[in-house]
């Protein structure tokens, strides 16, 4: 062969010896494929980093005590309940599917809370398993509803919109609010309970390791079956940058309050989420069901199971929100989970970057999603603009979310990706 | 390899045909897709199934694949008597399906594709063994995909059919199934898919080959199947038969005379272990 590479095929990795392949070796090379991948409509989580700095940056300048260390603290433990909740839209969203009751769920879920922990005097676990349990039992009522009749997800948590949402207003009784003592376990956790800084620099180390061990690891599995590995100082660079970033937040984060202990429980379950959506055959079938789901029956995947784990996964991610949210608001009332929680924690997802249409988005589309749509709403306030605003203002941000959507996938359309 | 050749083997009375359908019958609410269908399909043959548009060809392959379930009749494998309730029980069985529209998911990229549904690893997934043998895989069948690690949506048709062809392969099948797969390709991906389909009898397998084109037919396939309107039409050594004889028999020109039968059926009436 008479190759004008000084390689001859057989010396490279398994996966680099076609010759039509653009190989992309090191620093340079991971920013130009990461270029490719854009201009062909993979955008991830781009333009939701992009949206998010901007956003950052126009309120900042309007109000210099938007990005103070106090702020955003507040912003958050604003961001946990109902990011939260849009966990569990993620997993709907990637099988191409829909959960609207979530809202009501969540409120359900508070009145639970309320009823059995302030009135009832249960012990805090229990309220909290019976709480995310009803949850996980609607969520299963929804998957066999579906898996049995067909019916679209759009109708069938529609309809669990209103029923639930009754549920609550018949839990909580005719007073209709039901106060969590302020000094109880859960509310001193959601209000007051943050991360001492050694605890929350030792974490950011654990992650960092963590991170660069199971790169290594891969890193070395791939060496060993033959295939590339990519370059080690790109790997190194990653975790290093990973652990400026993560001590660089905890640190301002710790001249106010520091790290909240919901929202730390926020992120981890983002990262417990994303692991198995990605390393799990579950999470495999997940995107192959959202993907196509006549492909994902006849390759022998449980498609009924996949959707039925996943209406419940997304109820118990509701409950858990609600439960976060009533213990933050020391209260469970007849308004919890209503009005903008529903719309919130969807478009939270959506503009995040998770596709509606099914198969394509991530666990992290949550948090980012959820950051803005939290941004805007702390930003406008400090502006001291109500929420008349701040619905038009986010109902903007989520239009062009699916816009960004809808065009992506019709340029991966265009490059044969779709 | 003459296909004189192999005609001895096949009469010889050791050897059992790995499948065997008898009288299947189905139906589709007040279609009849099929009535009292018989195949047989032996070890390192290559049987073509051919007929006319809605014949019922995709149907009988979807009640071997496990996606229809039949509505009488009888499924013989290696000789036992079996039946086909899901797609996962037609793969443990060893058959091997590549449908018609190829059933890929378009988001998920080769590796993922080709290991849907029983993937390595015991806890996570082990994507590194995964995307070795995909290598391997690719390699065996002379397959041209330059990464496994590209969304399937992204690859031409041919390489799509490969990538399909070679999913059916993982799980050491006894019989692959192929729906129709030259139907979209172009003169050259035709040629790689078929010589993939001889690469298959080579192994000793099974191939079922549903084609609409003779000439493809004609090339590969060791014995022709031809169904007409749901129904048997005749079966026929491809050596013994002219294309104007098939033909006649797709378009029903030879209904109710005397149909070919292939020589060797010989063992039609041993099955009943
Ligand atoms: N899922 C189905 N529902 C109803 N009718 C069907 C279905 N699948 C196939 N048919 C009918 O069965 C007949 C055979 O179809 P098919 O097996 O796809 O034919 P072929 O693959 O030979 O072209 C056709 O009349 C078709 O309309
Ligand atoms: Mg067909």
């Amino acid at each position: 062969m008479t190759a004008t590479n000084t390689e001859t095929p057989a010396e490279r990795a398994a996966d680099q010896q076609d010759e039509r392949l653009i190989l992309d070796e090191g620093l340079g090379g991971a920013i130009r494929s990461f270029g490719r991948r854009v201009r062909v409509g993979n955008l991830g989580s781009l333009p939701v980093v992009i949206g998010l700095i901007v956003i950052w940056a126009v309120f900042q300048i309007l109000n210099p005590s938007f990005l103070s260390p106090d702020n955003l603290v507040n912003l958050s433990l604003q961001c946990a309940a109902v990011g939260t909740i849009a966990i569990g839209v993620v997993l709907v969203l990637l099988l191409g599917q829909i959960d609207l009751s979530i809202g009501s769920v969540s409120g359900v879920a508070s009145a639970v809370l309320g009823v059995t922990f302030a009135q009832w005097h249960w012990p805090i676990w229990l309220t909290i398993i019976a709480a995310l349990a009803l949850g996980a039992a609607i969520g299963l009522l929804y998957g066999l509803l579906f898996a049995r009749f067909g019916v679209p997800s759009f109708v069938i948590t529609l309809a669990g919109l209103l029923a639930f949402l009754g549920l609550q207003l018949w839990i909580l009784g005719p007073n209709g609010t039901i106060n969590l003592p302020f000094s109880s376990w859960v509310v001193q956790v959601a209000t007051s309970m943050f991360l001492p800084p050694w605890l929350a620099y030792t974490f950011s180390g654990i992650a960092v390791l963590v991170f660069l061990g199971s790169d290594w690891l891969r890193a070395r599995r791939r060496a060993r079956a033959g295939l590339s590995t990519g370059s080690r100082g790109l790997m190194l660079a990653k975790a290093a940058l990973l652990l400026v970033v993560l001590v660089a937040i905890v640190a301002y984060l710790a001249q106010d309050r520091g790290v909240g202990v919901t929202f730390l429980l926020f992120v981890m379950l983002v990262v417990i989420t994303n692991f198995f959506l990605t390393r799990t055959r579950w999470g495999r079938a997940v995107f192959a069901v959202g993907g196509s789901v006549e492909a994902a029956r006849r390759a022998g995947i449980k498609v009924n199971r996949i959707f039925i784990s996943v209406f419940i996964l997304c109820s118990a991610f509701a409950a858990l929100g609600g439960l976060l949210s009533a213990a933050r608001l020391t209260a469970a009332s007849n308004s919890s989970g209503t009005g903008d929680v529903n719309l919130n924690a969807i478009a939270a997802a959506v503009i995040g970057g998770t596709s509606l249409f099914g198969g394509r988005g991530s666990a992290w589309s949550a948090l980012l999603g959820i950051f803005v749509i939290q941004s805007i709403s702390s930003g406008l306030t400090l502006l001291s603009l109500d929420s008349s605003v701040r619905y038009m203002v986010t109902g903007a941000v989520l239009l062009l979310a699916v816009i960004i959507d809808s065009l992506s996938r019709r340029s991966r359309a265009s490059h044969g990706q779709a | 390899m003459t296909l004189e050749a192999t005609a001895p083997e096949q009469t010889a009375p050791a050897r059992e045909p790995v499948l065997s359908i008898k009288q299947i019958s189905k139906g589709f609410g007040a279609v009849q897709a099929l009535t009292d269908i018989e195949m047989d399909v032996y070890p390192g043959e290559v049987v073509a199934i051919v007929g006319d548009n809605g014949a019922g060809k995709s149907t009988l392959v979807k009640i071997l694949a496990g996606v229809h379930t039949a509505d009488s009749g009888q499924i013989f494998f290696d000789g036992r008597r079996v039946t086909i309730p899901t797609p996962a029980a037609s793969r443990e069985l060893g058959i091997a399906t590549v449908f018609q529209d190829l059933a890929l998911c378009d988001n998920l990229d080769v590796v993922s594709n080709l290991f849907l549904g029983r993937e390595l690893g015991s806890g996570t997934l082990d994507e590194e063994q995964m995307e070795q043998q995909s290598w391997t895989l690719l390699r065996q069948l002379s397959a041209k995909i330059p990464s496994v690690r590209i969304a399937v949506a992204s690859l031409s048709g041919g390489q799509r059919q490969t990538v399909a062809i070679a999913r059916s392969l993982i799980g050491d099948p006894k019989i692959v199934i192929l729906d129709e797969p030259t139907a979209a390709l172009g003169v050259a991906q035709t040629a790689e898919v078929l010589n993939l389909v001889e690469r298959l009898r080579e192994r000793g397998l099974g191939v079922v080959l549903i084609s609409h084109n003779m000439a493809d037919v004609q090339a590969v396939a060791d014995r022709v199947v031809v169904l007409r309107l749901g129904r048997n039409n005749g079966n026929f050594r491809v050596p013994d038969v002219s294309y104007e004889e098939i033909i006649a028999a797709i378009t029903g020109a030879t209904d109710n005379a005397v149909t070919r039968r292939a020589t060797a059926r010989p063992t039609q009436e041993v099955p009943e272990a």
